[in-house]
């Protein structure tokens, strides 16, 4: 399967696999394993953002919910961890349709608001469901078990669970480029018109929204099984909104990018951490500010830019957005453009 | 039951202050505030440091507060908000939560996560015929009604009023007959921050005084907004008592649901209004 993607854009998918292969020889390799986790994530969330047009607040509920799934089935069943994953990702899937439904409804801010509050309950469900959950302890000693194999080194956990990644990104990359993709973009760019071409929009959406729900939950239980533990903080808004700031950093719309957006935040986090520095909230919130403010092309976006402005109005990258809109509605997924 | 009810007035009373400053700026700006928590969390340690520091007493924090917080908020909008104005809106949601981490951070970063002590600046109860309830609350709940109902008077009764209430539902054409609508952003701005930060002095005697007391009300206020309609004024106000009250008696009955009984609220009215309990669909 990684061939196709190799066969059509040969120089960054294999820069992207090397680097994905080679990277718990360059850092720390549970470090590295939580940036394959959150690159998925990030991934799974600019599916909704970059190419529906949704910004989602509320996909901690996703990741956290399906971290507390895969860690109780890994914990009380001794199922072998993709399945605990993979389990992980169905109930994310599961709690997507509900939320979705409700949410698609609305459209820009509204949306953000609403997936946030969802989110929030979904938080507060985990807080007060002691019994299962854990509470404010969360859930620990979550086992790493794949048929007797010793995983307990996170060197070798890291190609263990890599494989999830690269397959999730594969996911991601066929939906953006297939005609259920092109739709999405179409509604993106112009839900009216994709309307009345007799596209049902918001059944488009929710499929969209589930579909990177169950993303974000493989992504949120492999870093479940990669801690060995779940905690609150997986449910949490600021989680929601650490990713959605991977993602602009990364750059709207690039689903590539946000990888890079991932490894950026998650070394910065633990430098800090490891520095004895605890509120990283103000040192990454400025970086998001200051991403908003004046760079919100993000990296990928604008080394996208810079090669495309060389290369001439010739070779256009390829999902360019419409030209047919008002000069002034400058939509978040323009801001690549 | 009745006192249970009275306490849901109570927290109603700050859902409905910060709801209020949501609202205003919603409608004249068409941004959502992410930090309209973290302002209210800097009104209580406004509040705690000028005790602590100064020993100046609450009721002359009670106004110095909100208006440094206020004049502070107009120096946000002019630097960041306007810059991002002509843009999505979402690009100032996202700026403002990013300002809200480094709001909570900072914060935590001097004061750590413990609660910082505040007195009540009076004691005693009041006799209210089937129980006595602490002379406190009831003065915020009193406050709190007659600022939502001052702004309510303000805007349907004055021509600043009219103003703000036509640049918010026509700002073109409100342009178009000679008014300067942008003049009234940036005052709008600061006075919806200067609400929360009222809101948050208020709260400094009887609630939790610490960094994060502002990260979890925030959530619930968005709810609130969202079941009184984004933009109407009136809803989220009325939204906001009634969230407090519906809480509470959930509380009461149902004890588990207590938080998460106002996102059950919210996806009911989505179900049945998604525009919210008072808003317009055109809104949508």
């Amino acid at each position: 399967m990684i061939l196709s993607m190799l066969a059509r854009r040969p120089v960054p998918a294999v820069a992207g696999l090397a680097v994905a292969l080679a990277l718990p020889w360059l850092i720390y390799p549970p470090v590295a394993m939580d940036i394959a986790c959150w690159a998925l994530f990030a991934a799974a969330v600019d599916l909704l953002l970059g190419f529906t047009g949704l910004l989602s607040f509320g996909h901690a509920a996703f990741w956290g919910g399906a971290a507390y799934t895969a860690g109780l089935i890994a914990l009380h069943t001794g199922l072998p961890f993709p399945a605990a994953v993979l389990g992980g990702a169905l109930l994310a899937a599961l709690l997507a349709v509900p939320i979705g439904y409700l949410s698609v409804r609305l459209r820009g801010i509204y949306f953000a608001m609403v997936t946030l509050a969802f989110a929030q309950m979904v938080y507060f469900v985990a807080n007060q469901w002691r019994d299962v959950t854990g509470g404010e302890n969360g859930l620990q000693g979550i086992p790493r078990e794949l048929f007797g194999l010793d995983l307990s080194d996170p060197f070798y956990f890291y190609y263990a669970g890599l494989p999830f990644v690269l397959a999730g990104f594969f996911v991601a990359w066929r939906i953006v480029r297939s005609p259920f993709g092109r739709v999405l973009v179409s509604i993106r760019d112009n839900p009216a018109r994709a309307r009345a071409l007799g596209y049902p929009v918001d059944r488009y959406k929710l499929l969209a929204f589930v579909l990177s729900a169950a993303l974000s939950g493989v992504a949120g239980g492999l870093f479940a099984i990669s801690h060995g533990f779940a905690s609150l903080q997986e449910v949490y808004w600021t989680t929601s909104g650490q990713v959605v700031m991977m993602v602009v950093l990364g750059g709207i719309g690039t689903l590539w990018g946000g990888a890079l957006g991932a490894a950026l935040i998650v070394e910065l986090n633990d430098r800090l951490a490891t520095a004895g520095f605890e509120e990283t909230g103000i040192i990454t919130g400025a970086i998001f500010m200051l991403v908003v403010l004046v760079f919100r092309r993000g990296i990928w976006g604008t080394v996208r830019h810079l090669l495309a402005s060389r290369a001439g109005a010739s070779r256009a990258a390829a999902p360019e957005p419409s030209d047919n809109k008002p000069a002034n509605s400058d939509t978040l997924s323009d801001a690549r453009a | 039951m009745l006192e249970q009810a009275f306490n849901g007035l109570v927290s109603g009373s700050f859902y409905a202050l910060l709801a209020l400053g949501l609202a205003v700026i919603f409608g004249m700006l068409g941004v959502v505030n992410f930090a309209h928590g973290a302002f209210y969390m800097l009104g209580a340690f406004g509040a705690f440091i000028l005790l602590d520091s100064f020993g100046v007493n609450f009721w002359v924090a009670l106004f110095v507060v909100p208006i440094v917080l206020g004049l502070a908020g107009i120096a946000l909008e002019r630097l960041f908000i306007q810059r991002l104005a002509p843009l999505d809106p979402l690009y100032n949601f996202l700026l403002t939560f990013g300002l809200a981490l480094i709001l909570q951070d900072v914060v935590k970063h001097r004061y750590g996560v413990q609660s910082q002590p505040y007195p009540r600046p009076f004691g005693g109860s009041i006799d209210l015929g089937l129980f006595t309830y602490p002379a406190y609350q009831v003065f915020v709940l009193a406050v709190s009604l007659a600022v939502c109902g001052t702004v309510w008077l303000v805007l349907t009764r004055t021509r600043v009023g009219m103003i703000v209430r036509a640049s918010t539902e026509r700002p073109e054409l409100t342009r178009a007959l000679g008014i300067d609508v942008a003049r009234w952003v940036s005052p709008v701005f600061g006075f919806g921050i200067a609400l929360a930060a009222f809101a948050g002095v208020l709260a400094a005697p009887m609630r939790a005084v610490n960094p994060l007391m502002g990260a979890d009300l925030i959530i619930t206020v968005f709810a609130v907004v969202v079941i009184g309609g984004l933009g109407s004024v009136f809803g989220s106000v009325a939204a906001g008592f009634a969230v407090g009250l519906v809480s509470a008696l959930g509380n009461l009955y149902v004890p588990a649901l207590s938080q998460t009984l106002v996102f059950i609220l919210m996806a009911a009215v989505l179900l049945w209004r998604p525009a919210g309990l008072f808003g317009r669909e055109e809104a949508l």
